[in-house]
């Protein structure tokens, strides 16, 4: 099996790029989110700007991840089919089956790897999940900034939430889903390294590289 | 001038010199004109005008009480500055007030009923606390009649309801969860009316004081929000006006009450300040002629003039409030430890399981 081993090209640059600057903003944002829940860096003087810096190095750090999930929205109808949106949807019969399949598999009931070019049904349902959250994330951030500034692109962008839920409960949720997120990066990295290590499928490399494995089993080549 | 001198509706004019006899000089009155054009954001070209507006006809004005603390009433009656009062007193025909009038019982209603009959359309009525609609409103009844039906009528025939205090505004304390009397505010309740919401708690009297005098200048109540408050005072978030947003920049936070950062006037915001999500001016011009605001006192702000205050902004000393389905001792951040704690758990069984299971393969 080892030698129908082919290189095949999963990950376009874009769904690459945005990977990165996302992993990169959630760990900026996740920071300087904590520190303006729960600023524990006292100043001693009044003349510094830790607060000051924290924010708005929260604020540039939100721009960016907006945008970059602009681009993986908009490469999720113009990219390859491995990045396309219906990837993301596991309302078929077929995805479903190939969800309980691989919860079997990670819960070492059965033995057979969900074998798959692109996302699993599993893991593409998580990053559906993960990417609702991070909308969530976004909008409820704008919300939070419409409130002192003033215009109709904060109103789009998240403003009209707090028609919907009171502001500290979208401070509150906006806190919370920051957890959510983490949990997910961990187990998320963890279940990256285990797939790679069962199938021998090059993930772990393929998210720097764009290039996978097959190992001749995948449905989806 | 919107009030000519046959206009039925004023009492005939009474000069400054007039105000000048009842104690008050021309200087204070100008003072007060300028003070109010500030408050309104006006240029001091408009000092005038106004001057001109208040000297003229006095417009009725009916104050009524609902479900409420009589805070307005005494953060109305009790502003230290005699000027504000004694003006708003000579400028208004105050018909109808229960905490002040002399007049009691059906006397008193009949003086109200009187303001209705003879000058529909054209008084101002102040209403200060919520008003209970379950069982046909009877939890609040006034001379045998609800108050619903008679915010309907005094409010329906008004030429503007101004709804001072959270409680007349949003329905308040009274409407808060799990709000037994079906209180509703005043624009609820009466949905015809024409109404501006002064929030607050209580209302600011000065913010009273300047919406009358907006509307005595220019015949019409100010520019309000999606709240119905006006944009004057209720433009500016408390947080961005704050004498102790430099401490808040810079980090420099009280952790504890009474502790070294506390005495030192630093930022309140770690003890559960809302002055990030509330919108007043209690900042710049304070309350009781500009003694003092609840952050100058080294107390957070609560967002009492935010709607559903009570429920939505308490814990009030605590930054976030409790998470919905668990106990009050959980915060969001015990919460996101546990979350990671259980994913790092789950993490390492799964390495146990797999190492055990790939040893299985191994003796297969
Ligand atoms: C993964 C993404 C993000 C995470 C993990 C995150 C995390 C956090 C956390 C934990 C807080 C403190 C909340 C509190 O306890 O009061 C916070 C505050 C805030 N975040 Fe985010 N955030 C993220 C994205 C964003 C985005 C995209 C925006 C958009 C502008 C944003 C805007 C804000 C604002 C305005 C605040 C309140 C700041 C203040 O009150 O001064 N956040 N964030
Ligand atoms: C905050 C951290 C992270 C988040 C939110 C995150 C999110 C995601 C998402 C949403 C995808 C799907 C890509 C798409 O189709 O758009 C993905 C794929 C992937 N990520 Fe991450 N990621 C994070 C960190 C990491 C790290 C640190 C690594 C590597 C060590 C990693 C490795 C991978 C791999 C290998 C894939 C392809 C996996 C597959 O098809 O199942 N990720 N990640
Ligand atoms: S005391 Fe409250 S309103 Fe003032 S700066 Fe601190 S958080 Fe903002």
């Amino acid at each position: 099996m080892a030698n129908d081993k082919k290189r095949i090209y999963a990950w376009e640059f874009p769904v690459r790029f945005t990977h990165w600057i996302n992993v990169a903003c959630i760990l900026a944002l996740s920071f300087t989110g904590f520190y303006i829940g729960n600023p524990f860096i006292y100043a001693v003087s009044a003349k510094e700007y830790i607060m000051g810096w924290i924010r708005f190095i929260h604020f540039v750090a939100a721009y960016a991840f907006l945008l970059s999930m602009i681009i993986r929205i908009y490469w999720a109808f113009v990219g390859n089919k491995y990045a396309c949106y219906r990837e993301l949807l596991p309302f078929s019969s077929q995805k479903l089956a190939e969800l309980v399949n691989a919860l079997k598999f990670y819960a070492f009931i059965s033995k057979k790897p969900p074998y798959k070019i692109g996302h699993h049904a599993l893991a593409a349902f998580t990053y559906l999940i993960v990417y609702l959250l991070i909308i969530f994330e976004i909008v409820s951030g704008f919300a939070m900034y419409s409130v002192n500034h003033s215009g109709a692109i904060w109103v789009i962008l998240g403003g009209w939430l707090t028609g919907a839920m009171s502001m500290p409960m979208i401070r509150l949720y906006h806190h919370l889903v920051m957890y959510v997120i983490l949990a997910f990066a961990l187990m998320h990295v963890y279940l990256a390294w285990y797939s790679d290590s069962r199938e021998k499928n090059g993930l772990l490399m393929s998210i720097f590289s764009g290039y996978k494995f097959s190992t001749g089993n995948e449905p989806d080549i | 001038m919107k009030f000519s001198s046959d206009d039925a509706l004023y009492e005939a004019a009474e000069s400054m010199e007039a105000l000048g006899n009842n104690g008050l000089s021309r200087r204070d009155f100008m003072k007060f004109c300028s003070a109010m054009a500030a408050l309104l954001a006006l240029p001091a070209s408009f000092v005038p005008k106004i001057a001109e507006a208040l000297s003229g006809k006095k417009p009725y004005l009916v104050w009524l009480a609902f479900q409420d603390c009589a805070g307005d009433t005494e953060a109305f009656l009790r502003a230290t500055n005699p000027t504000a009062a004694n003006i708003v007193l000579d400028v208004l025909a105050v018909e109808y007030h229960e905490t002040i009038m002399a007049a009691a019982g059906k006397q008193a209603e009949k003086s109200l009923m009187d303001v209705v009959k003879n000058h529909k359309g054209e008084y101002f009525v102040v209403v200060e606390g919520s008003i209970p609609m379950k069982d046909d409103g009877i939890y609040c009844c006034i001379g045998g009649k609800s108050s619903v039906d008679i915010a309907r009528e005094v409010c329906g025939n008004a030429l503007a309801t101004i709804a001072v205090g959270t409680c007349a505004a949003y329905g308040g304390i009274p409407a808060a969860l799990p709000n037994p009397t079906g209180a509703v505010s005043v624009k609820e309740a009466v949905p015809n009316a024409t109404v501006i919401n002064l929030p607050g708690c209580p209302v600011n009297a000065e913010n009273i004081t300047a919406c009358i005098v907006h509307y005595l200048t220019f015949g019409a109540l100010p520019n309000v929000d999606k709240f119905g408050r006006p944009y004057f005072a209720y433009g500016k978030r408390i947080h961005d006006n704050c004498e102790r947003r430099a401490h808040f920049d810079a980090g420099q936070f009280v952790r504890q009450w009474g502790d070294e950062g506390h005495r030192q006037g630093w930022c309140l915001y770690e003890m559960g300040c809302k002055g990030p999500e509330s919108f007043h001016n209690c900042p710049t011009i304070k309350y009781n002629e500009g003694t003092s605001w609840p952050v100058q006192a080294g107390h957070g702000c609560i967002g009492c003039s935010e709607p559903n205050f009570w429920d939505t902004m308490s814990p009030f000393y605590k930054r976030l409030p409790n998470v919905p389905g668990f106990g009050i001792e959980s915060t969001a951040d015990k919460i996101g430890a546990g979350l990671a704690a259980a994913t790092a758990a789950g993490i390492l069984v799964h390495g146990i399981g797999r190492a055990v299971s790939s040893k299985k393969e191994e003796e297969k």
